[in-house]
């Protein structure tokens, strides 16, 4: 189910301005890969081409080549729609659908897929999907009031859990804790733990410690100077990077002497 | 809304000593005043030209025993009308909304909502003869075609008009007049919707379409109805066109809108009528335009309050 992801040579570019360029690196199966960087360096780029969520944005556009377990993602014979729904994401804030309950927003990718589905059934998925964001045992006895009327931190378990429900083989993270407590942060990050098992997951974050804790690979992204295209300067196993990077911008960077 | 308010209150009572804040808040209130005292104004003139025709005989009022039940079959075919022109307003606009904001390339999206946009600029005199000669001609055929297949819907009764200047065809004109206030509404409500939302769609593999289901159409609901129901207020208080395109002279209380014996709409039995002007007849079409202000205020006000009561809940 988990898959690895290979990017090669990729730039990107929103309309004539290239955001970040020259990016190559090997995601894992069933790992947690983090990406880190000071702001604006192009981490959420990169995450969003990895769905294909960056041509949303009007003139973006992606060269180079993004393979997931074999196949191009920008090869032209490739819909947009049909990798999103492989790929899943979860955004920096929490986004449950304001007009639907949890039960409805957590089936709501499911009845893209597959309209017809027998209320057991869904039943089931939604349940194992909450369990497994663990959200289950807060909101069982509410599953039909408003998603919105959560906490944060369990709206964006609650987010979890819908980008679980389908089932994706890849799963991306855009600070996903940046608007949550200590104690929602620490939930998020075991269910990650949990969730690695299954699922290929990478996330963005600005907090070392977090990246450091949850991830087994780190890629860190610079800017070579303000106005220049970001790029991956280092991408290694976590413990190397916070231990003994290879460049000297990346031990820079976590030890904190550099913005 | 209440972040903007508290805003306003704030910024008011730290720079109200400054003069030109002072002027300022001065004009706007005196501007504001004077368009509810105008207001009120005119529903006090109408209340008070109109009370005589509480008294007037049926040889005023179309054989009608009271002028209720004159302005009552008026107000029915009044909003009959708009209510069909709504019903035909309904999908265009929102599809057409949809198109500009979600659709169409920003390079085909500007041109489209600018043509629709004119459409408003159109005189509705010119609206009138275009429903009279381009129209009506037009829609003879379909009217036969409604009768003979769904004359049992009580709309569509029958006999088929042979000119077809009937409340259809009105309604239809109404609908072209009401299009671009509503679409434009629409395409704003469309707009507003936030982009976490739709993204959030996009990601779980949505379609554009999908996506619009899911996060566009429900998170817009309230503001569609209040597009919709500004629209009806515009076509409740119409003139021109109705008077021009309908062929009615009589009043009668009818849901058959295909046949020449119509329901008329009180805008345009006041501008046919109002040449036959003994002081009497003046007073119940002054009556009869009494009811349509209190009519179309109270659709403009519930128009209102569901925009601004979604705009709150979103
Ligand atoms: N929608 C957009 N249109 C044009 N340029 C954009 C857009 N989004 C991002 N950019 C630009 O692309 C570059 C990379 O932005 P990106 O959002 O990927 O940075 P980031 O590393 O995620 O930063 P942060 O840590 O602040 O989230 C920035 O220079 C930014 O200004
Ligand atoms: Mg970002």
């Amino acid at each position: 189910m988990a898959k690895s992801i290979d990017v090669s040579d990729v730039n990107i570019y929103y309309g004539d301005f290239l955001a970040v360029e020259g990016v190559n690196m090997t995601i894992r199966a069933k790992s947690v890969t983090a990406f880190i960087g000071p702001s604006g360096c192009g981490k959420s780029t990169v995450l969003r081409s990895l769905n294909r969520m960056h041509e949303v944005i009007p003139g973006a556009r992606v060269e180079g080549k993004i393979v997931v377990d074999g196949q191009d993602l920008y090869a032209p014979e490739v819909d947009p729609v049909a990798v999103r729904r492989q790929v899943g994401m979860v955004f920096q804030r929490p986004n449950p659908f304001p007009t639907m309950s949890i039960y409805e927003n957590v089936i709501s990718g499911l009845r893209l897929n597959s309209k017809r589905m027998n209320k057991s059934t869904a039943d089931g998925v939604v349940e194992k999907s909450l369990r497994g964001a663990n959200l289950w045992n807060e909101v069982k006895d509410r599953l039909n009031k408003p998603g919105a009327g959560l906490s944060g931190g369990q709206q964006q378990r609650l987010c979890i859990a819908r980008a679980i429900a389908v089932q994706p083989d890849v799963l991306l993270m855009d600070e996903p804790c940046s608007a949550l407590d200590p104690i929602s942060t620490s939930a998020i990050e075991d269910l990650i733990h949990e969730l690695k098992s299954d699922y290929t997951i990478v996330i963005v974050t600005h907090n070392m410690q977090q990246a450091a804790r949850v991830s087994d690979e780190t890629g860190f992204f610079n800017l070579k100077a303000t106005g220049e295209p970001g790029r991956l300067v280092e991408f290694n196993p976590t413990k190397k990077m916070f231990s003994n990077p290879d460049e000297s911008a990346t031990e820079a960077y976590i030890s904190g002497r550099f913005g | 809304m209440t972040a903007t308010l508290d805003e306003k209150s704030t910024d008011s009572s730290l720079s109200g000593k400054r003069p030109g804040d002072a002027i300022f808040r001065g004009t706007t209130l005196a501007a504001s005043l004077l368009v509810i005292v105008f207001l009120a104004g005119v529903a006090i003139f109408l209340a008070v030209k109109g009370a005589p025709a509480l008294d007037a005989g049926p040889e005023n009022l179309r054989d009608k025993a009271n002028v209720f039940a004159l302005v009552g079959a008026l107000l029915f075919g009044t909003v009959l009308a708009a209510a069909i022109a709504m019903i035909i307003v309904a999908p265009l606009s929102i599809g057409l909304g949809l198109v500009i904001s979600h659709y169409a390339p920003r390079r085909l999206a500007k041109p489209v909502g600018f043509l629709v946009d004119l459409l408003a600029a159109v005189p509705s005199v010119v609206f009138g003869l275009w429903g009279i000669f381009v129209l009506a001609p037009r829609m003879q055929p379909v009217h036969e075609f409604l009768v003979d297949w769904f004359g049992w819907i009580p709309l569509f009764a029958g006999p088929a008009s042979g000119t077809a200047r009937t409340l259809l065809t009105a309604s239809i004109v109404l609908a072209l007049m009401a299009l671009p206030i509503v679409t434009a509404i629409m395409r704003e409500v469309f707009s507003q919707t936030p982009r976490a939302h739709q993204e959030a769609a996009l990601a779980l593999g949505a379609t554009r379409w999908e996506m619009i289901r899911m996060t566009v159409l429900p998170y817009g609901r309230s503001g569609m109805v209040a597009a919709l129901l500004l629209g009806l207020g515009r076509a409740l208080g119409e003139t021109m066109a109705v008077a021009m395109v309908l062929s009615t002279t009589g009043v009668i209380t009818s849901w058959n809108i295909v046949s020449s014996q119509n329901s008329n709409t009180v805008a345009a039995f006041i501008a046919q009528g109002y040449k036959e002007a003994s002081p009497i007849r003046v007073a119940v079409l002054i009556f009869a335009g009494l009811a349509l202000f209190a009519l179309t205020f109270l659709v403009n006000f519930l128009g209102r309050a569901i925009a601004t009561r979604g705009t709150v809940k979103g």
